[in-house]
């Protein structure tokens, strides 16, 4: 990785309320040992640091990158120090903050304990509410249950060959967040001519309208960056649960809410109207080769 | 914007075939006999429509879209859902007033006889206008609360079916009273066996 400047980025990693997953997938980032050669980490949870939390929370140090994971509970002490105070003292000098995962970023899985009072860094779901309010300019939210690695690698690459990252309306990397989660899927023939997949696990089929896949309506790049470069969840037969968006988690994961048949929602950016006309049309044609078992796809028919 | 001259000859052949259609039959009425009633030559005819099946297809793209904008136009007005079936109860009633031959075509040539629409007409193709209308119809009604959640074509088929229904029975002559007279109640039917329970 060409680096722009000899310093090394000093960078400090807190937590809320979390699963460590952001962490875990953190770790599996193929070009880790660049990043951290890169970086001088003051404070991570799991990985070599060179301070302790005790010496960070003494709230006397700086860095140049504040990532922070896990749900912000404004009653949660880290070290007998509110979380709210290291949050703000290391924001202030920070050049970059970073929410990882959809907790940071919106609330996402952990606000569910206490939804009125457990936010993001600067989003109660889509509200602007939360600590870290007045750093919003610098503050890069990565949603997503957990992150993809790569989505934090790019960010931290950018940020050491200091690169501007455009971001989106709820401060999300566009290059990683125009894209929804259905782009690139292996499944998008079968959704262009509406066949569905009628059981879990099958290879075959559209999860959109049984199984309530959600990539229609998520800003996400799975099926672009895969999942350990090899696969994502639709790909493999998950439905997307629209995990990077701000009103992550809702309920009912394995189902399409429909009305009459009707799904309740439709891709983004389309219709209702216009989505209908073509998918009734779609649906009128019958093409075998999308509605057989792969296995018994025979090229010289 | 004024409509072309050749729209509006394009429109002609619609009415006037509509009209043969629905009276004589689809394979009784002939090409020359539609020709002649709107004035133009046979040869002239063939600018507009390539044969008398493309011309039957495109009839029902008509009627469909016929229907297809005025539900729309009930679909965005204020009306709550019951009001909304009145409404389309209205128009379709007022069509079998005012427009006959198209509620004539539909039933008596695009409904009996399958074989002409069979290619490049099938499903949805040529009636998807009015069909997406009354998804969205439906789609509304369920998320609004008012209506129970179902299979979008044992819904469609109450609706559609009890109004095709009347609508041949008036044509039959067997019912006593105008269609108008029926209005009020059938809405309320229709809204009753579909409501959320
Ligand atoms: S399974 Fe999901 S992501 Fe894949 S094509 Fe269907 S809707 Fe899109």
């Amino acid at each position: 990785m060409p680096l722009k400047s000899d310093k090394k980025l000093t960078l400090l990693w807190l937590q809320g309320l979390t699963c460590n997953g952001n962490s875990h997938s953190f770790l599996n980032l193929s070009y880790l040992a660049d990043v951290l050669l890169a970086c001088d980490i003051l404070y991570h949870p799991s990985l070599p640091s060179l301070q302790t939390l005790e010496t960070i929370s003494t709230c006397k140090l700086e860095c140049d990158v504040l990532i922070f994971e896990g749900t912000f509970d404004p009653l949660m002490q880290r070290n007998n120090v509110m979380v709210g105070k290291l949050l703000r003292h290391y924001a202030q000098k920070a050049r970059h903050i970073i929410a990882v995962g959809s907790c940071a970023s919106f609330g996402g899985m952990f606000k569910a304990s206490a939804p009125q009072r457990n936010s993001g860094l600067v989003f109660n779901e889509t509200a602007h509410e939360g600590p870290l309010l007045q750093y919003q300019e610098k503050v890069i939210n990565l949603s997503g249950c957990p992150i993809h690695p790569e989505w934090l690698g790019y960010t931290l690459s950018m940020i050491l060959q200091e690169k501007k990252i455009l971001v989106d309306s709820l401060h999300r990397p566009i290059e990683l967040y125009s894209y929804l989660a259905h782009h690139g899927c292996t499944r998008n023939e079968y959704f262009e001519w509406k066949v569905d997949s009628k059981k879990f696990g099958e290879k075959e089929g559209c999860l959109y309208y049984e199984q309530g896949c959600r990539a229609p309506m998520t800003h996400a790049s799975c099926n672009k960056i895969l999942w350990n470069d090899v696969s994502s969840k639709t790909r493999s037969g998950t439905p997307c649960f629209g995990c990077t968006e701000p009103d992550f988690p809702r309920a009912n994961f394995f189902r399409t809410k429909t009305n009459m048949s009707i799904p309740d929602e439709v891709p983004v950016g389309i219709s209702k109207r216009s989505y209908l006309t073509v998918a009734g049309i779609a649906k009128t044609f019958h093409i075998k080769r999308l509605e057989e078992k792969l296995i018994d796809y025979k090229t010289a028919d | 914007m004024a409509q072309t001259m050749k729209e509006q000859r394009k429109d002609a052949i619609i009415a006037v075939a509509l009209e043969l259609f629905s009276q004589r039959g689809f394979y009784a009425t002939t090409i020359p006999d539609i020709a002649a009633k709107v004035g133009m030559s046979v040869g002239n005819f063939y600018n507009y429509f390539t044969s008398k099946e493309v011309l039957a297809k495109e009839l029902v793209v008509y009627i469909s879209e016929y229907l297809g904008k005025h539900i729309r136009d009930i679909n965005e007005s204020e009306a709550d859902t019951e009001e909304k079936i009145y409404k389309i109860v209205s128009m379709y009633f007022n069509m079998a007033h005012e427009r006959p031959e198209m509620i004539e075509y539909f039933l008596r040539v695009y409904l009996s006889n399958r074989e002409i629409f069979l290619d490049d007409c099938e499903g949805m193709i040529c009636v998807s206008a009015f069909v997406t209308e009354m998804m969205i119809f439906f789609d509304d009604g369920v998320s609004s609360g008012d209506l129970y959640d179902q299979d979008f074509f044992s819904a469609f088929g109450l609706f559609m079916g009890y109004l095709g229904g009347m609508v041949f029975l008036f044509g039959e002559k067997v019912l006593p009273d105008p269609l108008e007279n029926y209005k009020e109640s059938i809405s309320k039917n229709i809204y009753n066996a579909l409501k959320i329970r």
